[in-house]
């Protein structure tokens, strides 16, 4: 059994441990060796030389990230923000360490506040999570009456407040730039960037906006260095992954695992397989807005670089199976309605786009479609794609979608030629 | 019920907490929202006051997310999740049968005021598909016999 330290207090269907259960399995141990002796030029360092890179989807170097807060004689507040915005469908694992072990993210966050000179930070989360919002609530109190928050921490001088913020819900919250937006008290739109949040992110000041799952790996970085971190992972990146898989796989669920698992592990160990009459055609590896991998490729391993070479993206690592029983164009339709409904409006190509899209797909699924109608998905899919819009938001929303239309060309054409959705 | 004076005084020292007091527009739409179930023209005035900002420009925030309501809602919310994983599984069929027991259709609530039916972008529990919260409550692995059973508690 391979080490999964993210996830070892982790029993689903039980209340998380308190903080002394938490201390008494280890917990604490990185915060103790952060804040006992090693400059915050240290942890960067150490973090850095871990390799770890960002969990929420995009994979930037976390050291590298925090790295970018300018130097110390600058003498603007400084903030922290955990985005538990956990909004990518398909996407459930940093629910899994939000519920099942909060002192983790605390932990985390101290020792990251400490390593960018912040003291303030605040946990950014999704409005439905309101059992990891009690949760959480309880564990920063607990860390407070400890004084493992607020000032001195642990006779350091070191000090620090956690402030939770429950959103009111969307997905563009998620862009860390709009997340800061969201925090101001205005509309969730996207910022332009440069200038990136180190240098100008909250209320104008360095901001360093790190996910969940990322920050839960701090401690344990700390705790044992990086180079037993990077031992972790399989291939060339670092560390365990919670991976995931939902559709019609016998057991779906989130496992970690050393980063790097094939899809074939993940999909057949872990999730049992496809259910009886049920066959893998192919899948989104990390969330919605991750192109389709076809069923040829399930020996790929979900790391960054892997997963791009077969023409996708690890994203969050959570995978949504398409069968052969589900229409794929249906599914794109879904797809899209989604990213059509959450474009924050800022920018034309994505707010009348979107929209455009899911008509044309949802026609064609009610075998309404036209002969130029192909043509005219490829077209946004250039129109909408990197560079051309305010953010990422429409480019994701165009990665199934391209992927889509070259695997599944031939349901198109039945669509269109025999003016009916053949599943239905 | 309306912003009671303990809401007025938390929002205050949220927004002197924030570096610009309308920093605290969202957890002060969502305290409003807490005692009347959605924000109305009272409220949203009564906020914006407090945050130094416009009632239009509180507005504008309020109706940019998907969960501050701006008009009247039930006693209970109904979410049923409508994204890729729950559609794959049943979700349409989850959203038929309660449009069905409720006698509305997604959007709508019911003459008694006792339920509003809205559709919600992925809940992240996906492992748990097709997936609805009541209120602030999640309920996953839905079939017909368990959502019925689900429903048989507020008949």
């Amino acid at each position: 059994m391979s080490e999964r330290p993210l996830t070892r207090n982790i029993r689903p269907g039980e209340e998380p441990p308190d903080l002394a259960a938490y201390v008494a399995a280890g917990g604490t141990a990185g915060l103790r060796k952060a804040l006992g002796g090693m400059s915050s030029a240290a942890v960067v360092a150490e973090v850095t030389a871990s390799n770890l890179r960002g969990r929420g989807g995009a994979g930037f170097p976390t050291g590298k990230k925090w790295g970018f807060m300018p130097k110390d004689d600058d003498p603007r507040p400084r903030y922290l923000v955990a985005n538990a915005d956990e909004m990518e469908p398909g996407t459930f694992k940093d629910r899994l360490l939000l519920e099942g072990d909060p002192h983790q993210l605390i932990e985390g966050m101290i020792i990251a506040a400490y390593a960018i000179g912040a003291h303030a930070a605040t946990i950014f989360l999704r409005a439905e999570y309101s059992l990891a919002a009690r949760r959480l609530t309880r564990a920063i109190a607990e860390a407070r009456d400890a004084g493992l928050l607020g000032a001195d921490i642990l006779g350091s001088g070191f000090d620090l407040d956690i402030h939770l913020h429950r959103s009111a819900g969307r997905y563009i919250c998620g862009e860390e730039t709009a997340l800061l937006s969201a925090l101001e008290g205005g509309r969730a739109i996207p910022r332009a960037k440069p200038p990136f949040p180190a240098f100008s992110g909250l209320w104008g000041n360095p901001t360093v906006v790190n996910n969940v799952e990322t920050l839960c790996n701090v401690p344990h970085i700390i705790q044992n260095g990086a180079a037993w971190f990077r031992g972790l992972g399989i291939g060339d990146d670092a560390g365990t992954k919670i991976y995931g898989a939902s559709g019609r796989v016998t057991r779906p669920g989130a496992w970690e695992l050393p980063m790097g698992t094939t899809i074939r592990a993940i999909v057949e160990e872990h999730a049992g397989g496809m259910q009886d009459g049920y066959e893998l055609r192919a899948l989104l590896p990390g969330g919605a807005s991750t192109d389709f991998v076809p069923a040829e490729k399930l020996d790929t391993p979900m790391d960054f670089a892997s997963m791009e070479r077969a023409g996708s993206r690890l994203g969050t690592g959570t995978m949504i199976i398409l069968d052969q029983r589900t229409c794929p164009v249906a599914m794109l339709r879904n797809l899209e309605h989604f990213f059509a409904q959450e474009s924050c409006g800022w920018c034309t190509p994505c707010r009348d786009g979107l929209p455009w899209v899911e008509r044309i797909l949802a026609a064609i699924e009610a075998g309404e479609g036209e002969d130029g109608d192909l043509d005219l998905l490829a077209h946004h899919v250039q129109m909408l794609g990197p560079g051309q819009t305010f953010c990422a938001h429409a480019p994701g929303a165009m990665e199934p979608l391209r992927s889509g239309l070259r695997l599944f060309h031939g349901d198109f054409r039945r669509h269109l030629d025999g003016k009916r959705c053949p599943w239905k | 019920m309306a912003l009671a004076a303990e809401d007025v005084e938390a929002i205050s020292v949220l927004a002197h907490q924030s570096p610009q007091p309308r920093g605290a527009a969202i957890e002060a739409l969502r305290l409003a929202q807490r005692r009347r179930g959605w924000v109305d023209e009272s409220d949203l005035a009564k906020i914006a006051g407090l945050l130094a900002m416009t009632a239009a420009e509180l507005d504008a925030v309020a109706t940019f997310y998907n969960l501050i309501f701006r008009r009247p809602v039930g006693r209970h919310v109904l979410l049923v999740c409508d994204s890729v994983s729950c559609w794959m599984l049943g979700g349409e069929a989850v959203r038929a049968r309660l449009e069905a027991w409720l006698g509305i259709r997604l959007g709508e609530t019911t003459p008694d005021g006792r339920f509003t039916l809205l559709p919600i972008v992925c809940l992240g529990a996906c492992d748990h598909a097709p997936a609805l919260m009541v209120d602030e409550e999640l309920h996953g692995d839905l079939d017909a016999a368990t959502l019925d059973r689900l429903l048989e508690r507020y008949r």
